[in-house]
């Protein structure tokens, strides 16, 4: 109870300070001040059309992305089970890429969370199919390998086959994902998804908690594993596909706070879930303040710094699950 | 009381048959051994008859919906699995599971029967130690506590004394014989047919699929039955401390 | 090909090229009979310029409508694709290039006795007469060009104003892009009586123009850049609802990069499109 009071604390503070955190020099006060009047002046402007969507975007991408990788892992019961690791982000974008490139988003705008979904969908399968049930870390590691190269070479292709000359750049940011310049528009597009999708998997609790003890064990104690199978890949894509449709690939959240925060739940998989999405909300907002100070004026890719942070953690687990498996 | 009742029980690997035409009834009150040799079937057996394998043929309760079937049998399978490093207690309380209303904590009754199990299974000192980290034999205990907090009419455990040191060996199966006592039902597999002719108040040996005999230890412990199933002769006496049966020598 | 229309390099790139001589050696030779052009704006100049047969091939960007304002006249010819290579082989007796064609190319052509002309980019209105001179001299074609001169400066001079009150204006392009006055941009700008606020964001030649402090600018009008066919996340910033919800601002009229990327006279219709813009907004108040 301890740590959810905290983690909220703290995510409440990175909230405001998300809000707080920008290129233009105005005050603390006046800046929540013109946030809450809301009279149309720029800045008030700036407050809620630019700086809210921006902070709740990072708040809600952090916190399914946070709650996916928890869930990934209790289901395959392995630390290095996440979401951008093993491809399903990467696939996710490729699904947005094909929406908004074959013009689809244009015509109808859930066309591009849905198609991200249902990308993400196809790679969640994928892995569950090469990894096995019990999720070994070398196959889980090799199909996230091979479904990553594959999703990003396609992503490559359709943006160098747009006919928009600015298309191409744009690689760099369904790789690396960025909350720069997203509005309420791209807020309302997501919620819906992660709503259903942070339900379905916050409905797991139980069956993961049993699973701790293997497949056979846990269907003896009345979990229900293919209806189990199924809301994992339709939660975990519908979350994935709405954060990456909306800010691109980015990756580690699911990895380094779930790693986090096992030993303050007692490891249970269960108490993980809520703890992961309240730290994975912490963990995006800090990074995309920290992107927006560090260099501002220079859309710093959020992907950038969450592998500067995750991806050392990557390489201490893989010593780490060698080390066992030796 | 009929605990398990298996009509016809069959599971078959492509044509083969793992486990061949099984009837079977379990009533209250049982410490069952199931013997046999390497691939006679008894793994098969027994998760087929949980329902955790298709299978042709009945199982009264592989025909119950799960959620009762979770308060009817509890299961130990024989790979000891914890996935992730949990303390003990919390390992055990997950026996708890099928009777937790809805989204519901572990209510005082709950705390009582994980109690319980741990001082059944004399697993005290470990209460806050972290199961990953034990050894096998202490998982192997911690996993039986986690069956028995399940606090169900019939246990099924596959191997549950496979690495026990002699000790934890014996009063693991005392544990078992405590429960038949009490009126539940155990089902053990075990490959020490001495602890399943001292322990058990029935046992069940299977060749190839088949169960080949079923009734009291003295009546399918028998020498042809031994020599045939499993190729061993055997020193079979009862003993003024109850009877001891070793296998001596292998016989082809 | 794209990459030398866009405006970060244009003017990144305008310092390290400065060519001086080109000019004076093509006063003193006879006029050229086979060019080619392998540059967006030379193509539009030579276009202007060239006595009929005189051109033998365009560059490939001629032909493009995103790219020139020409690209109809250009179809005309046949294009080339600006290499040493293809444009060797149709003997030509001048090369009509960019500063920003790659040195390699005006070298290799150079060593092989091939005659190149250097044009730099124009950056203001005031070096558009410059480089139709620079082209009338290399085609031989002085008494053309200084025609040409004289109606693009009356007709500058026609759509010019110097209101009273200059609206606040921002040129505002993919990627958060301005461009300040310093930029042949920003001079069509001042030219139909807008005063660019890159400007007050301390951005004198352009730069990347943060969306959180373009709004806190609030200018009275944003002219976006934008007619690329399909789409791109990176041109997504000039859909933001944010640049619709400052009651003040209008997001009016785009000014294209063909509009203002290459000095010829054609950047008038561009002064005249932004002053109609800055007629109708006065009408408006």
């Amino acid at each position: 109870m301890r740590l959810a009071l905290g983690l909220s604390l703290l995510v409440a503070a990175l909230f405001v300070a998300s809000l707080l955190s920008g290129q233009a020099p105005v005050g603390a006060k006046e800046s929540l001040a013109a946030l809450i009047a809301g009279d149309g002046t720029p800045l008030s402007v700036v407050m809620r059309e630019i700086r809210l969507p921006r902070a709740l975007l990072a708040a809600m991408i952090g916190a399914v992305l946070g709650l996916s990788g928890a869930a990934m892992q209790g289901y395959l019961r392995n630390p290095l089970a996440e979401p951008g690791l093993i491809g399903v982000s990467g696939a996710s974008a490729l699904g947005a890429v094909l929406a908004i490139q074959t013009g689809l988003s244009l015509m109808f705008p859930l066309a591009l969370p849905l198609a991200a979904l249902a990308m993400a969908v196809l790679a969640v399968l994928l892995i569950l199919m090469l990894a096995g049930p019990r999720g070994a870390s070398i196959t889980l590691i090799l199909a996230g390998i091979a479904i990553s190269a594959l999703a990003g070479a396609l992503t490559s292709l359709a943006l160098n086959l747009s006919p928009n000359p600015f298309a191409a750049a744009d690689i760099v940011f369904w790789m690396m994902g960025s909350l720069a310049d997203r509005s309420f528009t791209h807020v309302w597009l997501a919620l819906p998804f992660m709503a259903i999708g942070a339900a379905l998997l916050a409905s797991l609790g139980r069956g993961l908690d049993a699973l701790t003890l293997g497949e056979d064990a846990a269907q003896a104690l009345g979990v229900n594993l293919p209806g189990l199978r199924l809301r994992l890949i339709l939660g975990t894509a519908a979350c994935v596909g709405a954060a990456t449709a909306v800010a691109g690939a980015i990756g580690f959240v699911g990895l380094v706070v779930p790693h986090l925060l096992r030993p303050a739940v007692g490891a249970r998989p269960s108490a993980l879930l809520w703890a992961s999405s309240l730290g994975g909300a912490t963990m995006v907002l800090a990074a995309d303040i920290a992107v927006r100070e560090l260099l501002p004026a220079r859309d710093l890719k959020l992907g950038v710094l969450m592998a500067l942070v995750g991806a050392p953690l990557f390489l201490h687990l893989i010593y780490k699950t060698r080390k066992e498996m030796a | 009381m009929s605990l398990l009742t298996l009509r016809d029980l069959t599971v078959r690997r492509g044509d083969c048959p793992v486990v061949d035409h099984v009837s079977l009834t379990v009533t209250g009150g049982e410490c069952i051994g199931l013997i046999g040799p390497n691939g006679a079937g008894k793994t098969t057996l027994l998760r087929a008859a949980l329902g955790l394998l298709p299978a042709s043929g009945e199982s009264t309760l592989a025909a119950l919906p799960a959620a009762l079937r979770a308060r009817a049998a509890a299961w130990m399978p024989q790979a000891r699995e914890i996935a992730w490093p949990v303390t003990v207690e919390r390992l055990i309380a997950l026996g708890r599971i099928p009777h937790l209303p809805r989204g519901a904590r572990l209510r005082p009754e709950d705390r009582a029967t994980v109690d319980a199990a741990i001082a059944r299974m004399g697993l005290e000192s470990y209460r806050d130690r972290i199961a990953t980290q034990l050894s096998g034999g202490e998982q192997g205990r911690v996993l039986i506590a986690r069956a028995l907090a399940q606090e169900t009419p019939l246990l099924i455990a596959d191997e549950p004394i496979a690495g026990l040191d002699p000790a934890h060996q014996i009063a693991t199966m005392e544990v078992f014989a405590g429960l038949a006592r009490e009126g539940r039902s155990v089902i053990v597999s075990l490959h020490d047919l001495g602890l399943a002719a001292r322990h058990c108040t029935r046992l069940m040996m299977m060749e190839r699929g088949r169960l080949v005999a079923d009734g009291p230890p003295g009546e399918v412990l028998t020498p042809e039955n031994v020599d045939r199933v499993f190729g061993v002769l055997a020193y079979y006496e009862q003993t003024a401390q109850g009877p001891v049966f070793q296998p001596m020598r292998v016989t082809r | 090909m794209r990459g030398c229309v866009r405006p970060s390099r244009v003017i990144s790139l305008i310092a390290a090229l400065v060519l001086t001589g080109a000019a004076a050696l093509a006063g003193t030779a006879p006029a050229p009979k086979r060019v080619v052009s392998v540059n967006l704006c030379t193509d539009q100049l030579a276009l202007l310029l060239a006595a009929p047969g005189q051109i033998l091939s365009l560059s490939h960007l001629s032909q493009d409508p995103d790219s020139s304002s020409m690209a109809e006249a250009a179809r005309a010819y046949p294009t080339n694709g600006s290499g040493a290579e293809e444009v060797y082989l149709l003997a030509p007796d001048l090369v009509l290039a960019g500063s920003f064609t790659a040195a390699s190319t005006v070298q290799m052509l150079r060593t092989l006795g091939i005659r190149v002309e250097i044009f730099a980019p124009a950056q203001s209105l005031a070096d558009v007469p410059e480089r139709i001179a620079q082209m009338g001299a290399a085609l031989g074609r002085e008494a053309e060009a200084a025609a040409l001169i004289a109606r693009f400066r009356a007709d500058l001079d026609r759509l010019s104003a110097t209101p009273d009150r200059r609206p606040r204006a921002a040129l505002y392009y993919v990627n958060s892009y301005t461009v300040g006055d310093r930029t042949l941009a920003g001079d069509i700008l001042r030219a139909a009586g807008f005063a660019n606020v890159a400007g007050e964001a301390g951005l004198a030649r352009g730069g990347t123009l943060p969306l959180e402090q373009l709004i806190l600018l609030a200018p009275d009008v944003i002219v976006s850049g934008r007619d690329y066919p399909g789409q791109s996340r990176a041109e997504e910033v000039l859909d933001h609802p944010a640049l619709r919800a400052l009651p003040g601002t209008r997001v009016a009229g785009t000014l294209t990069d063909r509009d203002w990327i290459c000095g010829t006279p054609m950047v008038l219709s561009a002064v005249e499109k932004l002053r109609d813009l800055r007629l109708s907004l006065e009408g408006n108040e």
